[in-house]
């Protein structure tokens, strides 16, 4: 009874005030196999927006995804496109089909996770609608009003975007990760033809191979920098890191020097994480790499150097030298 | 391939700890070290490489903003951009100008100065949208390759390697096309003192918005900028093992 009562006010609070139903199409992020963790997190995001959320997976042989979103708390429902034409997930095949869907759909809103992927995207697409994009929101204050950081994360943004379609691309670690299950959306397919991108054409990915967690989901992580000295030494943190179920990250010194690939890089212009801990070996804490890591719940910081300014957003520091702590650190936990 | 068009932008010192307006309206800029996006340096870099390797003829340097940003052009032409031009935009015009019209502008230029490749850098460090050479490959509906770590040119095809989440990535295109450098695409060069005075001789051609016909109205409102939340101060520790027990307290082992 009382739901009945709620959503009729709501109904006419909508009504009274003339405002447009909000409907948010979020961009799934897949390998074809499965949703990327980033997925559930732009998820949530588009939930806070209110109104309905609507999924696209478009990718090749993706059936697999499309039926994963349907079970994903709160979806409405899920829209598959699924052509060789989306191969590789180039920005140029896939504009086209979001800006057909907007069309069609008139979606309020458009959300991805600020990933490469997302990054790489919803720019095309915002320029092909002409709406100004916001990047990397860490929070949704209303349907047109974002917070998000700039100037490395040493301030913060609030801005109201005017523009009829908001194009926003969602920082995963600032929403909790939406359930994928209890949903029961309805699954369409959505037409193909056309969108053969022959502007770019997608030839390989090499890609890191590890069993340790992903990085920017991961509840540990553990990153080293140019105090690790070399590649070899990164040892003493995997060793670690296998202890702690953790992922492995680095400074822009560290993967500058070539001790580690460059996707390992924490960072303004790397990845941002914010696990529950994050233990920061050898690095010193330039602003570039604080503005990666400082909204991790614990920080621990190691270094030799009492002044280094990691100290400084650090809960626990041990002013020591690496190479005999972390070898003591691994062997008592 | 005739032509690259290069983005600069004037933005603070990366190494400057900026402060906070205390009315909210931004950040402090007057007084403040500016330099050259770093991004940009490895654009204008990657375009000067391809100018001494033959492929490009001319490198022209653009920068939008008050006229502080002819510096940034001058540090551009000094590193072996060719010529620059500045689109004057200042005062509360430059406060809402963001990367969709940027992106018109470069875009329309593009057309005008006939270029076969517009190189940006992967993002600013003041607003950290990365955006714009997203958005000038959307308008001008060119193939775009995004976090350059490496660009290769073939017979008119561009082999672009990307920095992506979990590794990287290989396409190939042809130019026309937009790519935006990633900061491991190469290591720019410093500026010599007789390069920095033949700068001071090379064409800077001045224009607005105006004179290319896009409107810069505001899409955006800015409502506040404010700090970011202060860490509490945290607690230096004598021994692992008090690191270990405050692990345990806090849960995380």
């Amino acid at each position: 009874m009382f739901s009945t009562y709620f959503r009729a006010l709501r109904a006419t609070s909508k009504f009274g005030s003339l405002a447009r139903y909000e409907s948010t199409l979020v961009i799934a992020e897949h390998n074809n196999e499965s949703l990327l963790p980033i997925t559930s997190n732009a998820l949530t995001a588009a939930k806070k927006i209110g109104g309905d959320v609507i999924v696209l997976v478009a990718g090749s042989k993706c059936q697999a995804v499309a039926q994963s979103a349907c079970k994903a708390q709160g979806v409405s429902k899920v829209l598959l496109a699924d052509s060789d034409a989306f191969k590789g997930f180039t920005a140029e095949s896939l504009t086209p089909l979001i800006i057909t869907l907007c069309n069609e759909h008139k979606f309020t809103h458009v959300l991805a996770g600020a990933s490469a992927f997302g990054k790489a995207l919803l720019p095309r697409v915002a320029a092909k609608l002409d709406v100004s994009p916001v990047s990397d929101v860490i929070d949704i204050k209303t349907s047109d009003t974002f917070i998000r950081t700039i100037y490395a994360g040493n301030a913060i943004q609030t801005v109201k975007s005017k523009d009829n379609v908001k194009v926003a691309s969602v920082r995963g670690t600032s929403f909790a990760a939406a359930p994928l299950e209890g949903g029961d959306a309805k699954c369409e397919n959505v037409a193909t033809d056309g969108y053969t991108a022959n502007q770019v054409q997608y030839i390989k990915q090499e890609l890191s191979k590890s069993d340790r967690p992903e990085l920017t989901s991961a509840k540990v992580v553990i990153s080293g920098g140019r105090g690790m000295k070399s590649g070899e030494n990164f040892q003493l943190l995997y060793t670690l890191a296998d202890k702690l179920n953790a992922a492995v990250g680095a400074s822009r010194a560290a993967v500058d020097a070539g001790y580690v690939p460059n996707d390992l890089q924490v960072g303004q212009t790397g990845k941002i994480v914010a696990p529950d801990l994050y233990v920061a070996v050898g690095i010193s804490g330039a602003i570039q790499h604080l503005a990666g890591m400082k909204d991790s719940k614990t920080i621990v910081a190691i270094n030799k150097d009492p002044e280094a300014p990691i100290f400084q957003v650090a809960d626990y520091g041990l002013v020591a030298d690496l190479f005999k702590v972390v070898p003591e650190l691994t062997e008592k936990l | 391939m005739a032509r690259v068009l290069v983005g600069v932008k004037r933005v603070i010192d990366y190494a400057v700890k900026i402060r906070v307006k205390p009315d909210k309206t931004g950040v402090v800029m007057d007084g403040i070290k500016h330099s050259m996006n770093p991004f940009d340096e490895i654009a204008i870099e990657e375009a000067v490489r391809l100018k001494e390797k033959k492929i490009a003829q001319e490198v022209i340097a653009v920068s939008c903003g008050p006229t502080q940003s002819q510096d940034t052009i001058r540090t551009a032409l000094a590193m072996g951009a060719d010529r620059g031009i500045h689109i004057e935009v200042s005062g509360s015009d430059y406060q809402t100008l963001q990367p969709i019209h940027v992106s018109k502008l470069l875009a329309k230029l593009a057309k005008e100065e006939k270029v076969d490749l517009v190189i940006l850098g992967k993002q600013a460090i003041d607003d950290d949208n990365n955006q714009t050479a997203q958005m000038t490959a959307g308008v001008l509906d060119w193939p775009s390759g995004t976090f350059c770590s490496k660009i290769e040119h073939n017979n008119g095809e561009l082999t672009v390697t990307r920095e992506i989440d979990g590794g990287l990535e290989v396409i190939k295109m042809k130019t026309p096309a937009v790519l935006s450098a990633d900061l491991r695409l190469n290591e720019p060069r410093y500026a010599t003192l007789p390069n920095i005075m033949k700068a001071k001789k090379k064409p800077i051609r001045k224009l607005t918005p105006k004179d290319l016909g896009i409107d810069i109205t505001s899409r955006i409102e800015i409502l506040s900028v404010v700090d970011p939340p202060v860490r509490q101060a945290g607690a230096i520790l004598p021994d692992v093992d008090t690191l270990i027990a405050k692990l345990k307290e806090g849960g995380h082992v």
